[in-house]
């Protein structure tokens, strides 16, 4: 069955030098669960192939069911540099919501 | 001591909504006022207007602000805490001093922070061998040390801590932390000491969820935001602190917006990187040891921080000028306006490059079909697509090849694809791009300064 992860999920973005942050928060245990198991890092990657170019990081915090993704070289050089539209990546939390998720 | 302080957010950043900090003194109880007025390229922006006259250099909204709130909070005994003295606090305290008399307040203690401010002190932090390598790329500070518009270190909460303890109602600051902000009346109330490191992350936490204003509160919410009412009158979010580290987020009654699990949670992953290692120069906070608990109507209880020792760096952040930028852009209109505006984008990158002009880079993005998610986008069918705005922006070292640029967009409309409009700007003009350098500098380098100012 395939899900759509804004239907278990919530997200913010904001950016950190040129790398983007996004904090994905279920809403409740088990959406915690199949986010835990299903965004890996190379998933997410894969997600951003054409936006982000770096490394990705991530970081559980189970305290509040989020999982926190770092990714970097995505804004075009960062805050004012950046000759993006987004170019603080307010976006990409919307952008990562729309994966969707076979369970 | 006080068994509890309400602590309130009035601005999350410098244009943020203007009446907000007016209904944070009038709508309800509150002891302390925060308003957080620094982005990093505010800083420089503060400097250039300093360098002009040198009585600016600090968030102009200020004095009128205070003019207006001033005489409720002497009234009800708010105090005022901000770092929208930008890169001349001085001078706000000054501008402040002068709208209270005006007004006929008969005395006011103002209490100042200095001592950020190192950009005329580069040189000796150098020779004491900090050479402010760059914390992304490793490079010495001395690549473009000729370029340094500002050059600011972040404090922490003490120094308002200091100015508190000496009768100031009013802190104005220059480069402190966000959260340090929401800090200090904390550790001045309830006596907390810089060693207790789980209360110092527990009001660094607070002053996390405070720093963004609404951010907290409903603004910008990814969850259910078409369930929230009332968002013309948001109430900005209030931290209520306890003397044992727990504090609940909240907001006026009668306001609108949400303070809930989910609206505090999405702000608590804002802008952070590893949640283990939150560093600020009063302590290193863990986010991963947050509790947070929805007690309902709008009451948001956050507990159980747990907090590291400080490091024994403060951050600095420097601004250089780095070249020059331009954004032009043209709308164009169905039949299909996807390919008019890749066409016009074609056109416009061939005549640049015809005239040889020299740019770092060119970027080009289709709004209405793929400018803020990029490949992620849905494919659209073309008939389906009733306008894009072609958006071009350019960077570069050369002036006259940035400027050019704006004289090379707008003849599209008489020499390219058909169905265009949106040129009412005139000639986008070459804006001057400033980067940003992070450092880190040994604490021992530098002094925080505090002055009181009386009326």
């Amino acid at each position: 069955m395939k899900i759509k992860l804004r239907d278990i999920a919530h997200a913010r973005s904001g950016d950190k030098g040129d790398a983007g942050n996004v904090g994905v928060i279920a809403y409740d245990d088990k959406g915690f669960e199949i986010i835990r198991k299903h965004l890996s890092k190379e998933r997410v990657k894969k997600h951003f192939e054409g936006i982000c170019f770096g490394e990705v990081e991530r970081y559980e915090m189970p305290n509040i069911r989020a999982i926190n993704f770092l990714l970097h070289n995505t804004l075009g050089g960062g805050g004012t540099v950046s000759l993006k539209h987004d170019a603080q990546g307010k976006i990409l939390a919307s952008a990562m919501l729309r994966m969707e998720i076979e369970i | 001591m006080k068994e509890k302080i309400r602590i309130a957010s009035g601005q999350g950043f410098w244009g943020d909504l203007i009446e907000a900090p007016y209904w944070q003194v009038t709508k309800g109880p509150i002891d302390y006022l925060v308003m957080d007025y620094l982005a990093e390229v505010t800083m420089s922006i503060l400097q250039k207007q300093k360098n002009k006259n040198p009585d600016l250099g600090y968030a102009r909204d200020i004095p009128g602000l205070m003019k207006k709130i001033l005489p409720i909070c002497k009234e009800k005994g708010i105090k005022v805490i901000t770092n929208g003295g930008g890169v001349n606090p001085v001078a706000c305290a000054e501008a402040i001093i002068k709208v209270a008399k005006d007004i006929g307040i008969k005395n006011l203690k103002i209490g100042v922070v200095v001592g950020d401010d190192i950009k005329d002190k580069i040189d000796d932090v150098i020779s004491a061998g900090c050479e402010l390598n760059n914390m992304e790329t490793g490079e010495s500070v001395k690549t473009v040390k000729d370029k340094i518009l500002s050059a600011n270190v972040y404090f922490g909460a003490f120094p308002i801590v200091e100015a508190l303890q000496i009768g100031a109602e009013i802190v104005i600051t220059g480069r402190t932390t966000d959260t340090g902000l929401t800090l200090a009346p904390m550790i001045y109330e309830f006596g907390w000491k810089a060693n207790n490191y789980n209360l110092m992350a527990a009001g660094t936490v607070a002053g996390h969820i405070l720093e963004c204003g609404a951010q907290s509160s409903g603004g910008n919410f990814l969850g259910d935001w078409q369930s929230l009412e009332n968002m013309a009158e948001v109430g900005f979010p209030i931290a209520e602190a306890f003397p044992n580290g727990d504090v609940v987020i909240t907001k006026h009654e009668n306001t609108g917006g949400l303070v809930s699990f989910a609206t505090v949670a999405e702000q608590l992953v804002y802008e952070i990187g590893d949640p283990k290692s939150y560093i600020t120069p009063d302590c290193v906070a863990d986010f991963s040891s947050i509790k947070l608990e929805d007690l309902g109507n709008n009451r948001v209880k956050v507990y159980d921080v747990k907090g590291n020792p400080e490091t024994e760096f403060f951050k600095v952040s420097c601004s250089y000028a780095s070249g020059y930028s331009a954004i032009g852009s043209l709308t164009y209109s169905w039949p299909q306006a996807l390919t008019k505006a890749k066409a016009a984008d074609k056109i416009l990158r061939k005549r640049l490059e015809n005239l040889n002009l020299k740019y770092d880079e060119i970027k080009t993005e289709f709004i209405g079909y793929n400018a803020t998610q990029g490949p992620l986008s849905k494919e659209l069918n073309e008939d389906d697509i009733n306008e894009i705005m072609l958006r071009v922006a350019v960077r570069g070292k050369d002036y006259d090849s940035i400027e050019r640029f704006g004289k090379e967009i707008a003849p599209l409309i008489l020499t390219g694809p058909p169905s265009v409009t949106g040129f009412a700007g005139g000639r986008p003009k070459p804006s001057e791009v400033v980067a940003y350098w992070p450092a880190l500098i040994p604490k021992k380098l530098v002094k925080p300064e505090v002055k009181l100012y009386e009326l």
